[in-house]
């Protein structure tokens, strides 16, 4: 009996098995989701045989060279802007009351669980032509023609970090929830004025989620297709858009070598990201 | 920081808060408008673009869809999802990095990709523009969001409570009905309500799977925003917030008491 006991407390020490576990899950992944994603990128070197035309063609093409450099430009305004408003939001919410804190996370949170198109569609309704603002401007007298605002670069980075701000915001503030506050206080009684105490401590302090946070951003922002496809011009095509618009012509080769470049910047820039962070701290219920 | 400083700082973060909130609250009262175009302020109260919505079965239809979709999902992720965050964080074997790195990866995939591979697969198993394509590919993208929320409050149950079960004489599975299952209930229903809310919102995938015959909600608004910016889209979207907010406020409310509980249970 008793080592009956003991036997079934040392199974449960790892209950029946984790790879078993989980092993329906991996099945269903790799069937209903790898399987036909590689499936889709191997038509890039594969068409009657192995081939790296599609490559050859791909990397001589000039749209796909400038889409690529619009993709980048955009990514990186927005990755900043991000930054530069994430920051204040982050420090304001590791300073104030937890309760405090809790309840303007959940503020943050919402926009984060908001549809994409929700938001979107918000936008459009704001900048359009006889939009909110525009309308608001005509009638306070402060200009006399609507001003061109949707299907701008201005447009798609407003609408865009409006989206990803919440990214940033999260790991930030997690990095600067657990930071040892006694340095900065030390730095203030040792006589440092607020901006050296911001520029010695508390930003090299912060640098983990900074970093994680613009990796994140980034990464999410170089693959965005709805924002910019419904708020941005002709001059604002994106990586994605340029391979959904190949897709729907059938034109799989160039669609699916794009999606390799695409993925594989993503994947390169991320490996950055998991040196500092884990990505299940950003979904997780918000402390 | 001096008082001005101080001053600054706070007008700056109210801002960013209202430039957060702002565009999402401002559709709500043009929801409302009497109006027949999206002007602000409204010229008067009318639930117009409620009722446009309600008796359009272009509208309803898609609404009903994307419900079903998203309770299959939400069905379908859970089942598989619990009991590999299980694995995950309670095994130990060969491979449990990639196995976890496979799981999420459709957070950090870009969205085009996997909706291109699996129209790329799917066209070929004749799945495209049937709802059951829609419930395979929203489960991969909903998956992780349940694997990471059963796993946050896994890590945080007292194993020394599963032991005391064994130890009792309880059998593993009745230890975990018993005991694990009640403790990590919360995170299993937070993970339902955001793969929930990741199906019920997904448009990249429906973009290419729903054909003409499968049209999710998001897929309709989609095409309506293309064309024109009615407000029956503004008040699909306030449906739509107050959906979300809800939901997530509700999963919020949940964790936080179960995580009150536990821990005066803990205190006792």
């Amino acid at each position: 009996m008793l080592s009956r006991r003991s036997s079934l407390g040392a199974s449960a020490a790892r209950l029946p098995s984790g790879s078993l576990l989980a092993a329906p899950l991996v099945v269903y992944l790799l069937v209903f989701y790898a399987y036909p994603v590689l499936l889709m990128l191997s038509r890039s070197v594969y068409e009657k045989g192995w081939t790296l035309q599609v490559f050859a063609k791909l990397l001589r093409d000039v749209v796909f060279w400038r889409v690529m450099q619009i993709t980048g430009t955009i990514s990186l305004i927005v990755t900043i802007v991000c930054l530069v408003l994430a920051y204040p939001v982050a420090l304001f919410l590791a300073r104030c009351k937890q309760s405090t804190a809790n309840l303007l996370i959940i503020l943050v949170l919402i926009p984060f669980w908001t549809s994409i198109l929700v938001r979107t569609y918000a936008w459009m309704v704001l900048l359009g032509r006889r939009g909110i603002i525009n309308n608001l401007l005509v009638d306070t007298g402060l200009i006399d023609h609507p001003l061109t605002l949707l299907n701008t670069r201005l447009a798609v980075c407003v609408a865009m970090v409006h989206v990803l701000l919440p990214f940033m915001v999260l790991p930030i503030y997690s990095t600067l929830k657990s930071l040892d506050w006694r340095l900065i206080r030390a730095a203030e009684g040792l006589g440092a004025r607020p901006l050296a105490v911001f520029r010695e401590v508390l930003l090299p302090l912060s640098l983990p989620g900074i970093s994680a946070g613009c990796i994140l951003v980034f990464t999410l922002a170089i693959g965005f297709y709805i924002t910019p496809a419904l708020v941005g011009g002709p001059g604002d095509l994106m990586i994605s858009i340029l391979i959904g618009n190949q897709v729907n012509i059938l034109d799989w080769p160039p669609a699916a070598a794009m999606a390799v470049v695409l993925l594989v910047v993503v994947l390169i820039i991320f490996a950055g990201f998991t040196r500092i962070m884990r990505i299940e701290k950003i979904f997780q219920g918000q402390r | 920081m001096g008082a001005v400083g101080r001053i600054a700082f706070y007008v700056l973060v109210v801002l960013i808060f209202a430039y957060l909130l702002f565009p999402i609250l401002i559709v709500i009262p043009l929801s409302f408008s009497s109006g027949k175009y999206l002007t602000f302020p409204p010229p008067g109260f009318s639930l117009q673009w409620y009722v446009n919505f309600f008796t359009r079965s272009a509208w309803t239809d898609s609404a009903w869809l994307s419900i079903w979709v998203g309770l299959l999902v939400t069905v379908l992720s859970t089942l598989l999802g619990t009991p590999a965050a299980i694995g995950l964080v309670r095994g130990n074997f060969v491979g449990k990095r990639l196995v976890n790195a496979l799981i999420l990866s459709p957070v950090i995939v870009p969205g085009i990709i996997v909706a291109i591979g699996l129209y790329f697969a799917y066209a070929s198993y004749g799945l495209v523009g049937r709802p059951l394509a829609l419930v395979l590919g929203h489960t991969a993208l909903a998956v992780p969001f349940v694997v990471i929320n059963v796993s946050s409050t896994l890590y945080g149950v007292d194993r020394r409570l599963e032991y005391a079960a064994l130890s009792l004489g309880a059998s593993p599975w009745a230890t975990f009905r018993q005991v694990t299952l009640p403790l990590i209930r919360p995170g299993i229903f937070a993970g339902a309500v955001f793969a929930f809310i990741t199906s019920f919102d997904e448009l990249l995938v429906a973009l290419f799977l729903s054909g003409t015959t499968a049209v999710t909600l998001p897929r309709r608004m989609w095409e309506q925003i293309r064309f024109d910016i009615d407000p029956t889209l503004a008040s699909v979207s306030t449906l739509l917030i107050t959906i979300t907010t809800s939901l997530m406020v509700g999963a919020e409310l949940l964790r936080r008491r179960s995580e009150r509980l536990r821990t005066a249970q803990i205190g006792r």
